[in-house]
C-alpha cells in the first residue's frame, strides 16, 4: 500500500462573521486557487474529493452540494463527505489513496458558525430523547466538565488561564476576568469563527513532485468514546489515548490540537503523553480560530506546514468531534 | 420555513452593495419511537417515577441506556432509583437560551440519583452561583403536568430550598390509544439563522425589484447564468459580466403536478416548467400558466407575467407566471443542449 503524505495547505481568512454564503462558496473558490497555485496542480490532477461541513450550521439541506459548485465539477468528479469536521474527510481521503483507488485527493471543510447560534446548533448533536431536549449549550457542557477536573485537582483556574495565555496575554490579568459560564471565563472558550481550510493528499511518490519535504503521514487513528455523557469520565480521553497508543508518538517536536477549551488541551495533552519538550499549538490552535468543521482539518495543515518548511521533522496533529471530545483523530506526520 | 414573511421587511433596498440577508427560522417537532428502554423511563416519569437500568459491569445507569455504554450488551434489568440525588458537577448559565428548562438563571449539571451509579444532566433552580456546588443534595421539581418526556422532570431543586415555578411550557404529545402507554416523543426543534445570498444573486435579487432578469457571464466558459451564480458549476470561478435578459423563452421540459400537497397554492392540475430565457444558458423553474395543461409542450414560447409593481420586491415571486406567447414553437436544436 502506498504512504500518504499532505502535500498542500490553504486556509481561509478567519472572521467572526462572513458577509458569505452558507454553502462556503465565496471562502473555498479562493483557497482552492491558492492551494493549486502553491502546488501547481488543477482540479484535473485531484483523483478523489472530499469534505466536511453540517447542513445545521447552515439551516439549510443540502449545502454541501452546493459547495460543490466551488470545484468546478466537470467532467464529473470523485466526490464524497461527512458530516463531522473535515479532519474525517481526510481519513477517508486517505484510504483511498491507501487502497490504490487514487493518487491524489483534495480535502475540504468549511462553515459558516455565524449564521446561527451556535451554542444551540451543537445541542443537535446530543442524545435526541433525554439530552437534546433539554438544549444543554456546548459551554455549559465544557463547564461541567472543566469543574470535574478543578475539582479532582487535576488543573487549576490558573493552568487553564496559562493555556490561554500563550497568545501573550498576562495569566494574572486573565483570571481577573469575570466567569462567562461559571467555571468559564471568555477566555477558557474558542471563539465563534467563520473559515474553511483545504489540505491535497498524494502519494508519496507524487508529493515528492509538489513539495520538497513532503508531510507523510506515517499514522492515523481515530476512536470514539461513549455517547452518554453521565457514564464518560470527563476528566479523560480515553479515545485520544487509544488512538495515540496505535501510533508511534516518540520525537514529536510540535502538536496541533483541536481543543476548543482550554481545559481540553490540558486533557489532551496528558492523553497524547506531550511532555513539555513538544511545542502546542504554534498555530494559536482553536482558542485562536474555531471555524467549524474545518477547524480538526487545518491541524492537520498547520502541522504538515511546518514539516513542509523544514520547521519540524515529525509532528503530531489532533482533531475532535462531537460533545466534549467525544470523537478524536491523531496524525503523526514525518519529514522522510 | 417562513422567508419570504419574515424577508419582505428585511431585505432593504438601498443602493449599497452589501449581500442581502434574511432571517431564516427553520422549526420541525421532531418525533422518536421509544422502544421498549426509553419507554419505559418515560412512562415512569409521567407516574413522577425514575427507573435505570443495571449495565454489564453491574452499575445502574440513569436515564437508562438501551445497549451497555462499554460492553455494547443489550440491557433489561430495570433499577428504581430515587428522586433526590446529589450533583456531581455542574456550570452557571446566566443567560438561558431558548428552550432551555428555565428562563431565569440556573445551573447545569450532572446528578447522580440516588442509587444510581452514573449522573444524569439536567437544569438546577439555584437561584444564583453561590447556592450550589458539587455533593449539594438536590430533588426534582416535576413538570406540571407530566406527560412521558424527560421535561417531565422541570429541573432539580436543592433538598432544602423553597417550591420555584417552572417556566417551560409541556412538551407536545402524540396521539395514542386511550389507556395505552406513551410510546413516541415528541421535541420541538426550532433554529433561528440569517441567511445571505452571495453577491452575485443580490444583483439578481435587487434587479427583479425593479423588473430587471439581470444574469452573468461566466468568465471561463461564457455561458450566461440566471441566477448569477458565485461559481459557475462547471469552472469553479464567479460569474462577471453582467446581461439583462428578456422576460420572454422557451419551455425546455415540464411536469403536470396532479398531487395536491402541504402548502400548495394553486389547484392542480397545473404546469411547472423549466424556462429558457432568451439569451440565457441555464432554465429556471417556473409556472406555466394562461393555456390548458394538456396544451404545455416543450419548446412552446413564453412570456412572463409580472405582477402588479406595488407587489414587486427582491424575488422572483414578481413574475406571477409564464404564459403562451402565440409565437411558432422553438425548433428542438435551439434548446436541445440546455436539457
Amino acid at each position: 500500500m502506498p504512504d500518504v503524505a499532505v502535500a498542500g495547505f490553504a486556509q481561509a481568512p478567519h472572521v467572526r462573521k462572513t458577509p458569505g454564503t452558507t454553502n462556503g462558496v465565496e471562502m473555498l473558490v479562493p483557497i482552492f486557487a491558492e492551494v493549486f497555485a502553491k502546488t501547481g496542480l488543477s482540479k484535473q490532477d485531484i483523483g478523489f474529493w472530499c469534505s466536511g461541513s453540517s447542513d445545521y450550521l447552515a439551516g439549510r439541506a443540502f449545502s454541501f452540494i452546493a459547495a460543490v459548485d466551488a470545484i468546478g465539477a466537470f467532467p464529473p468528479i470523485h466526490e464524497s463527505h461527512v458530516e463531522m469536521d473535515a479532519a474525517w474527510a481526510l481519513y477517508e481521503a486517505w484510504l483511498k489513496i491507501r487502497m490504490g483507488e487514487v493518487e491524489t485527493a483534495l480535502v475540504y471543510g468549511f462553515g459558516k458558525s455565524s449564521a446561527g447560534q451556535l451554542r444551540r446548533v451543537l445541542a443537535l448533536q446530543l442524545d435526541p430523547y433525554v439530552v437534546t431536549p433539554l438544549w444543554p449549550d456546548s459551554i455549559a457542557l465544557a463547564g461541567i466538565q472543566a469543574r470535574l477536573g478543578l475539582e479532582a485537582g487535576l488543573w487549576s483556574e490558573k493552568d487553564m488561564a496559562e493555556v490561554a495565555a500563550r497568545d501573550g496575554r498576562d495569566v494574572a490579568d486573565l483570571l481577573d476576568t469575570p466567569y462567562f459560564a461559571d467555571p468559564l471565563r471568555a477566555h477558557d472558550i474558542a471563539p465563534i469563527t467563520d473559515g474553511a481550510a483545504v489540505v491535497i493528499l498524494s502519494t508519496v511518490e507524487r508529493a515528492r513532485d509538489i513539495v520538497e519535504h513532503p508531510a507523510v503521514i506515517t499514522g492515523i487513528e481515530h476512536r470514539v468514546d461513549s455517547p452518554v455523557l453521565g457514564a464518560r469520565d470527563l476528566t479523560r480521553s480515553p479515545s485520544t489515548e487509544a488512538a495515540a497508543k496505535a501510533l508511534d508518538t516518540d520525537g514529536v517536536e510540535i502538536a496541533e490540537l483541536h481543543a476548543p477549551f482550554t481545559h481540553q488541551e490540558l486533557i489532551l495533552r496528558t492523553a497524547l503523553g506531550l511532555d513539555e519538550q513538544v511545542k502546542i499549538n504554534p498555530s494559536g490552535g482553536a482558542l485562536a480560530a474555531n471555524p467549524m468543521f474545518s477547524a480538526g482539518l487545518a491541524r492537520i495543515g498547520e502541522a504538515a506546514q511546518r514539516i513542509h518548511t523544514g520547521e519540524a521533522r515529525k509532528a503530531l496533529a489532533h482533531a475532535t468531534s462531537g460533545p466534549v471530545l467525544q470523537q478524536n483523530l491523531v496524525a503523526v506526520l514525518e519529514a522522510r | 420555513m417562513n422567508l419570504a414573511a419574515e424577508s419582505r421587511t428585511c431585505f432593504t433596498q438601498d443602493v449599497t452593495e452589501a449581500p442581502l440577508a434574511a432571517p431564516l427560522n427553520v422549526g420541525f417537532d421532531y418525533t422518536r419511537s421509544t422502544g421498549p428502554v426509553l419507554g419505559r423511563f418515560v412512562n415512569a416519569l409521567r407516574d413522577h417515577r425514575i427507573e435505570g437500568i443495571r449495565g454489564s459491569d453491574g452499575r445502574v445507569h440513569v436515564p437508562p441506556v438501551e445497549y451497555d455504554p462499554v460492553t455494547a450488551e443489550a440491557l433489561t434489568e430495570f433499577v428504581p432509583v430515587g428522586t433526590e440525588g446529589t450533583v456531581v458537577s455542574w456550570s452557571w448559565c446566566a443567560v438561558p437560551l431558548e428552550g432551555q428548562p428555565l428562563d431565569r438563571p440556573f445551573a447545569w449539571a450532572l446528578v447522580r440519583l440516588d442509587g444510581a451509579d452514573t449522573a444524569m444532566l439536567h437544569a438546577v433552580d439555584a437561584g444564583t452561583p453561590e447556592k450550589i456546588h458539587s455533593g449539594q443534595r438536590v430533588r426534582v421539581r416535576w413538570a406540571g403536568e407530566t406527560v412521558g418526556h424527560i421535561r417531565d422532570i422541570a429541573y432539580f431543586l436543592p433538598v432544602e430550598a423553597q417550591d420555584t415555578t417552572p417556566t417551560a411550557p409541556t412538551p407536545p404529545v402524540a396521539d395514542r390509544a386511550e389507556g395505552a402507554p406513551v410510546s413516541v416523543i415528541i421535541t420541538p426543534v426550532h433554529l433561528r439563522y440569517e441567511h445571505s445570498v452571495s453577491p452575485e444573486e443580490s444583483r439578481y435579487l435587487r434587479g427583479l425589484a425593479e423588473g430587471k432578469l439581470i444574469g452573468q457571464r461566466c468568465p471561463a466558459c461564457h455561458k450566461v447564468y440566471i441566477p448569477p451564480r458565485g461559481a459557475c458549476p462547471t469552472d469553479g470561478v464567479p460569474t462577471t459580466d453582467e446581461v439583462e435578459l428578456p422576460d420572454t423563452g422557451t419551455v425546455t421540459t415540464f411536469c403536470i403536478v396532479n398531487v395536491p400537497f402541504l402548502g400548495q397554492r394553486l389547484k392542480p392540475p397545473y404546469v411547472a416548467a423549466y424556462i429558457l430565457l432568451d439569451g440565457a444558458d441555464i432554465a429556471f423553474q417556473h409556472l406555466v400558466l394562461g393555456c390548458d395543461a394538456a396544451d404545455v409542450r416543450m419548446g412552446m414560447r413564453v412570456r412572463a407575467a409580472w405582477k402588479p409593481r406595488d407587489e414587486w420586491w427582491t424575488s422572483l415571486e414578481n413574475i406571477n407566471h409564464f404564459e403562451p406567447t402565440g409565437e411558432p414553437d422553438a425548433a428542438y436544436e435551439t434548446y436541445a443542449h440546455h436539457l
